[in-house]
């Protein structure tokens, strides 16, 4: 095993990226770790503000289509870096401003907690848009079954629009997983320490930076691939019962 | 005469009145007195964000024609590495591809003897080569995947006319396939350029001054947070409503079928 890093010229990377304190890989992971979480927490948080969104879209009065339509433009139009920093900034002032009034002092917010919130507003404009649509491909004659069989809006939702929905809505979701994950690489400018900047501290320390920037493309790469992988799973499971389109179209 | 009818609908009337309040105690309450000082920055930075976006658009999108060929139609020793290079891309975050490339290039560069004695030296010793280079990439590796499968849907009855008459296999590209390719899938390219403008605030991160590295600027020098961002916000919305409606026009340039 040695004998052929040495030939490969690798045997200092491998050192670098060990997970004993002389290596950085132990960090690599940890900023992985936090990289992770965040990521699932904002695509969680962005599901439900989708789930509202799309219902308010599809079924608010006037007024709520509207602002909803006015959310969902401007995020979509303004880049995520400066939504990071406005949203990070709006954030902290109205929690420490409604702490001040309650008699606190100034709180520390944890990276995690911002980033979810942060990011997790940017998701739910897109989560909104795909829901919204994989709601609307459901067959009219489904929801029109429901209702003729006297279901409550709120059975018929998880009876019907939901278990649906989920066959349209699975691959814009994944995509907005990979773009979550990919995200959260945007906080290390904030300076969160999840895995972007966790690579470029140890870069610069090492000044190796090819072997960290590599590897903690590897990692995203992994996580990316791994996570297609899941989500293939998920709609197939979510087509089951439908029939397959492949070779029926011209 | 009917999207006027739009606009005078009770509740939009009250919430554009609504919203002209908020203008307004912006445009009153905040501080905007920094505004004449960085002015000619800011239209410097406005400048080199649609100057990058332009020509990383350009480029990559020469580079993603090939690609996208190279997946639809090549053989396996073309379509292998051209796959991989679109999953790397479109599978890790841009801002580590970034800084790969200017930190990990940009420390080896200074080491190979020849590379600092070459006429491009002075060039390479700047930030912008690297960004744009990152950007391209980016873009050709999300729009190689797009022509792939825009590359596939040409109708290949139309491929087989044009080789009945005859057509050089480059003329049929030229004249048919490529057009056609690139029709079907103009509001996908809207989308995405679209998405590359909104990547390019990432290149103030390696010393590039644009647009957003000028709002950072003012923050850091006058502790003002909130009036920039906004600002900025205000001027990539308008870039982006630029964006929208010149593909809206290449799009009504096609013919309807």
């Amino acid at each position: 095993m040695e004998f052929i890093l040495e030939i490969l010229g690798l045997t200092k990377s491998v050192q670098l990226l060990s997970f004993n304190p002389p290596g950085w890989g132990g960090n690599l992971l940890r900023g992985l770790v936090n990289s992770m979480q965040i990521a699932a927490g904002a695509f969680g948080f962005g599901l439900v503000i989708g789930f509202f969104g799309a219902y308010g879209k599809l079924y608010g009065g006037a007024v709520v289509r509207d602002l909803l339509a006015i959310y969902t433009t401007v995020i979509r139009a303004v880049p995520e870096l400066v939504l990071i920093l406005l949203l990070y900034y709006v954030g902290t002032d109205l929690i420490n401003q409604a702490s001040q009034a309650l008699g606190f002092g100034r709180i520390e917010i944890s990276g995690v907690v911002a980033g979810i919130w942060v990011l997790g507003i940017v998701q739910g404009a897109y989560s909104t848009e795909v829901l919204r649509g994989a709601i609307q491909a459901i067959p009219t004659g489904q929801i029109e079954a429901a209702r003729a069989f006297g279901m409550s809006p709120l059975m018929m939702m998880r009876r019907v629009t939901i278990p649906a929905m989920m066959a349209f809505a699975t691959p814009g979701l994944a995509n907005l997983w990979l773009i979550a994950t990919k995200d959260t690489a945007l906080l290390a400018i904030v300076g969160f320490s999840e895995l972007t900047l966790e690579t470029r501290q140890a870069a610069a320390s090492t000044r190796s930076y090819f072997t960290f920037f590599l590897a903690a493309g590897g990692l995203y790469l992994i996580v990316t691939l791994f996570s297609g992988v899941v989500f293939g799973k998920i709609e197939k499971w979510a087509r089951r019962g439908q029939p397959s389109l492949k070779g029926t179209g011209g | 005469m009917r999207t006027w009818h739009a606009w005078t609908q009770p509740h939009r009337i009250v919430l554009i009145g609504l919203f002209a309040g908020l203008v307004i105690w912006c445009a009153m309450a905040l501080r905007w007195d920094w505004i004449p000082q960085y002015a000619p920055l800011a239209a410097e930075g406005l400048w080199r964000t649609i100057w990058i976006l332009a020509a990383t658009c350009v480029l990559g999108m020469l580079l993603a024609i090939p690609l996208g060929l190279a997946q639809a139609v090549g053989p396996w020793y073309l379509s292998a590495p051209a796959r991989l290079f679109c999953t790397v891309i479109r599978g890790t975050p841009l801002l580590l591809q970034i800084w790969l490339l200017y930190y990990g290039l940009g420390s080896l560069f200074p080491q190979i003897p020849w590379i600092r004695s070459s006429e491009l030296w002075p060039y390479l010793r700047q930030a912008w080569p690297y960004a744009v280079l990152a950007l391209t990439f980016s873009y050709a590796g999300y729009e190689g995947e797009v022509m792939r499968g825009a590359f596939a849907s040409v109708n290949k009855g139309q491929l087989e006319a044009a080789n009945a008459f005859g057509m050089p296999r480059f003329t049929m590209f030229r004249r048919i396939w490529l057009p056609q390719a690139v029709r079907n899938v103009l509001p996908t390219l809207g989308g995405e350029t679209i998405l590359q403008l909104k990547a390019t605030p990432l290149v103030a991160t390696i010393t590039v001054v644009e647009l957003y590295s000028v709002s950072s600027r003012v923050r850091s020098d006058t502790f003002i947070v909130y009036e920039p961002l906004l600002l900025l916000a205000v001027f990539y919305m308008i870039i982006a409503g630029v964006i929208a409606l010149i593909f809206r026009r290449l799009e009504m340039q096609v013919p309807e079928r």
